[in-house]
């Protein structure tokens, strides 16, 4: 994403959703993790504005809040594709080849752990484990799962959504 | 569920395991057709379709069972939407089940040797019912707790033996009568569902399939020692298994068992929250847990003083494993008599595995204590796939160790798995066969642990850095002379000098793996050859002319067409075109690519 086109996304932020996450947790002890991980699903990242929104009405500092939000792996400072390809490496996953999905993966589409799509259509991520063992290697396109994947059929898998909006 | 017990059922498995294979669409499917033939009015009753949690079986998903009244229930495997019409057709219309799609015997010896306690709801009854629930002895452990002391029901717990099923095996009954004993009229009680393992999914099994089992056990738990606010730490990876606790305790909250109207005579109400990680592993160390839950980075620090002194918010707080939460409500519906004639004499009752990798039936498997390990892979989950031979088991996480072909007969139980040099862990169990390279292994689970780590240390922030940055060495065939000593020297040294649970754990990978398969690392270090032919950097991708069954399976995977074959012949792989993506690799059963 272009310089230019970020600070247009940074302008654009409203903050109605997030003053409305923190409206709701700021009583609760403990109540910094449940705002971020609010602000993160209504906007699909954190963006920079609500850190310090949420800085000032939690009166904590923002360099604690970024240290949470580096600190666990869930959190993501950057807008996301609208498909996230979670592509499993746990142990299961890694014996039985995951290391082969995640490069059809990489070759199909350029992009790496982390990495977004130029189209911000799809964002890899590497995961430690989904928990579906049983049908390893697996990965996730948001919330559908697919199982017992070879790099066959994990192509038909990109080309699927590579054909949706 | 008395009052459906003249119903026809179908009984579909809707884990992530089932719904990842269709469930959805076989449960619509079911419910077009019964509207379709007009099933209520040929059967005369109407017919439920249940969501269950799950059975365990996953590798063999969509499983269904058809159980009509008065009959044996039937299990189909496999199912999908299109198969559907036939089973309604002639297993429910004409009452001929359809004998070629029912699960086969191996379903049958799947479930033999298990003793399914933690699990005998789950897949049984619909998670979601907590009539289902109370119809199955739902609360009454814990109506049973409410009329004893808080003493006694610590005493019942200590007699009964049951040890933490979180890893470490500490007796749950001490550990409620220290978080009981500390002052302080405010504690809190946490259940850690922060299943990080890779390879582990036992937690969510149960957290989907009985959520009001947890409940109930953490209900009793909070009762003995004293505490009027619990928290559920559940990964939110998990969205399932938060889905249905969060609906289970909004219903003990209506009907009073939680909070406020406390039906069940608490001498104070209790209260009961579900804290979403955030996708850390070291947030499964009891100190790091409570430090996300206050909303920090999840840090541990060092103990003493432990959490049942000073735990969350500087509160005296007793933290417990998912499944030793669930064996509580079990102990209290059947006594303490009946869990210790469970299992061996130093681990009482069972214990839940996940079996993955390489093994035929793969899925969660739970057996008595005492079981060996020979047997929960041979006899329940039917042997190694493709008919290669057994290398390894990993047992215990990347906490634990790789047990090799000698220490089979290791039983389950906490000590036996530590003598033999892996542990119980969470109980995950990844089966590895000769494809699997040992020190590829101990360089993935090193690489898992040393990104994990929270950094707080200095032995396990750059100790086991340095350890992946020699195991990587060595597998791309760059090893040096002396690199074992040097990696068994700092195993030991991370080992000792570590603040908490992560770091004191995460070379066992290396040190068991150095200790059972030492050849595999010398034949890296030494010849430059990965004796599994699984290191990538190491593979020539040429087939071996003398292994070769000339059985045609390498060119019908390979996704880019590398290679030729034509019957009766050797295959060939063109370098030109391959992408080396070990697709044929992978397929050949007779190790005939290198």
């Amino acid at each position: 994403m272009t310089e230019t086109a970020q600070q247009e996304t940074v302008e654009e932020i409203d903050l109605t959703a997030a003053n409305r996450v923190i409206d709701k947790y700021i009583d609760m002890h403990g109540s910094l993790m449940p705002v971020l991980q609010g602000i993160q699903e209504a906007y699909g990242y954190i963006p920079e504005e609500t850190v310090h929104l949420t800085a000032e009405r939690l009166n904590v500092y923002a360099s604690q809040i970024y240290g949470v939000l580096t600190f666990y792996a869930q959190f993501h400072l950057q807008p996301r594709g609208k498909y996230i390809v979670r592509v499993c490496m746990g142990t299961a996953c890694h014996v039985k080849g995951a290391g082969r999905i995640a490069e059809t993966l990489k070759d199909r589409l350029g992009i790496e752990h982390a990495e977004t799509t130029e189209d911000v259509k799809f964002t890899a991520e590497y995961v430690a484990c989904i928990g579906a063992c049983g049908m390893a290697p697996v990965i996730m396109v948001n919330d559908a799962t697919y199982g017992s994947l070879t790099v066959q059929k994990m192509d038909d898998v990109i080309k699927k959504y590579q054909a949706m909006d | 569920m008395a009052e459906n017990a003249e119903k026809l059922k179908i009984l579909i498995c809707t884990g992530t395991g089932g719904l990842a294979s269709g469930a959805a669409a076989v449960g619509d499917a079911f419910k077009a057709e019964f509207e379709k033939q007009g099933v209520e009015a040929s059967v005369g009753k109407r017919c439920e379709v249940v969501g269950t949690g799950c059975r365990g079986l996953c590798a063999n998903d969509v499983l269904v069972d058809v159980c009509v009244p008065g009959q044996e229930p039937v299990t189909y495997d496999f199912v999908t939407p299109e198969l559907v019409p036939q089973i309604v057709a002639e297993h429910i219309l004409a009452h001929e089940p359809v004998a070629k799609k029912v699960a086969g015997p191996y379903y049958h010896k799947f479930l033999e040797k298990q003793q399914r306690v933690i699990f005998s709801r789950c897949g049984t009854i619909d998670a979601e019912s907590i009539e289902d629930f109370i119809s199955h002895r739902g609360f009454t452990g814990v109506k049973k707790a409410v009329t004893m002391s808080q003493d006694e029901v610590i005493e019942e717990v200590k007699k009964s033996g049951l040890r933490g099923r979180g890893g470490g095996g500490f007796p749950t009954g001490v550990k409620w009568s220290f978080a009981k004993g500390s002052p302080g009229s405010e504690k809190y009680l946490i259940c850690n569902a922060d299943e990080g393992d890779p390879g582990a999914f036992m937690d969510r099994s149960v957290l989907e399939g009985d959520p009001y089992g947890l409940i109930e056990g953490m209900m009793i738990g909070a009762y003995a020692i004293g505490c009027t606010f619990a928290y559920v730490y559940v990964r939110a990876e998990y969205p399932l298994a938060i889905k249905r606790l969060q609906m289970a305790i909004d219903t003990c909250y209506e009907l009073g068992y939680l909070g406020e109207k406390n039906v069940l005579g608490f001498p104070r109400p209790l209260d009961m929250r579900i804290k979403a990680g955030a996708g850390a592993f070291v947030c499964g160390e009891e100190t790091a847990l409570m430090a996300s839950i206050e909303g920090e980075r999840g840090m541990s620090r060092p103990r003493p003083p432990f959490p049942a002194v000073r735990g969350l918010w500087g509160k005296p707080t007793n933290i417990n494993n998912v499944e030793t939460f669930a064996n509580v409500s079990y102990i209290f519906y059947n006594g303490a008599d009946w869990y210790s004639s469970i299992g061996t004499e130093g681990t009482k009752g069972t214990k839940i595995f996940a079996l993955t990798g390489k093994v035929k039936h793969t899925g969660l498997v739970e057996v008595p204590a005492g079981t060996t390990m020979k047997e929960v892979i041979y006899d329940v989950c039917g042997g190694i796939l493709n008919n290669r031979k057994f290398k390894a088991v990993q047992a215990g996480g990347p906490s634990g160790g790789c047990l090799p072909t000698e220490a089979l007969d290791a039983i389950v139980d906490y000590d036996s798995l530590i003598k033999a040099g892996a542990m119980m862990g969470s109980g995950g169990l990844v089966v590895m066969d000769e494809t699997t390279c040992m020190v590829d292994i101990a360089r993935f689970f090193l690489n898992f642990t040393r990104a994990e780590s929270c950094g707080k240390c200095i032995p396990c922030r750059i100790g086991l850095k340095i350890m992946l940055e020699i195991l990587e060495r060595i597998t791309q065939g760059n090893g040096r002379e002396g690199d074992l000593e040097l990696l068994e020297d700092m195993a030991y040294d991370i080992k000792k000098s570590s603040l908490c649970g992560l770091g004191q754990t995460a070379p066992n990978p290396v040190l068991s793996t150095l200790r059972y398969f030492r050849h595999e690392y010398e034949a890296h270090i030494k010849t430059g050859e990965c004796p599994s032919h699984s290191c990538k950097p190491l593979l020539h991708f040429e087939v071996i002319e003398d292994a070769c069954k000339k059985c045609g399976m390498c060119p019908k995977v390979c996704p880019v067409g590398a290679i030729t074959w034509e019957k009766g012949t050797v295959a060939f792989i063109d370098k030109d075109i391959c992408t080396e993506c070990t697709s044929c690799y992978d397929a050949c059963r007779f190790m005939a690519i290198k």
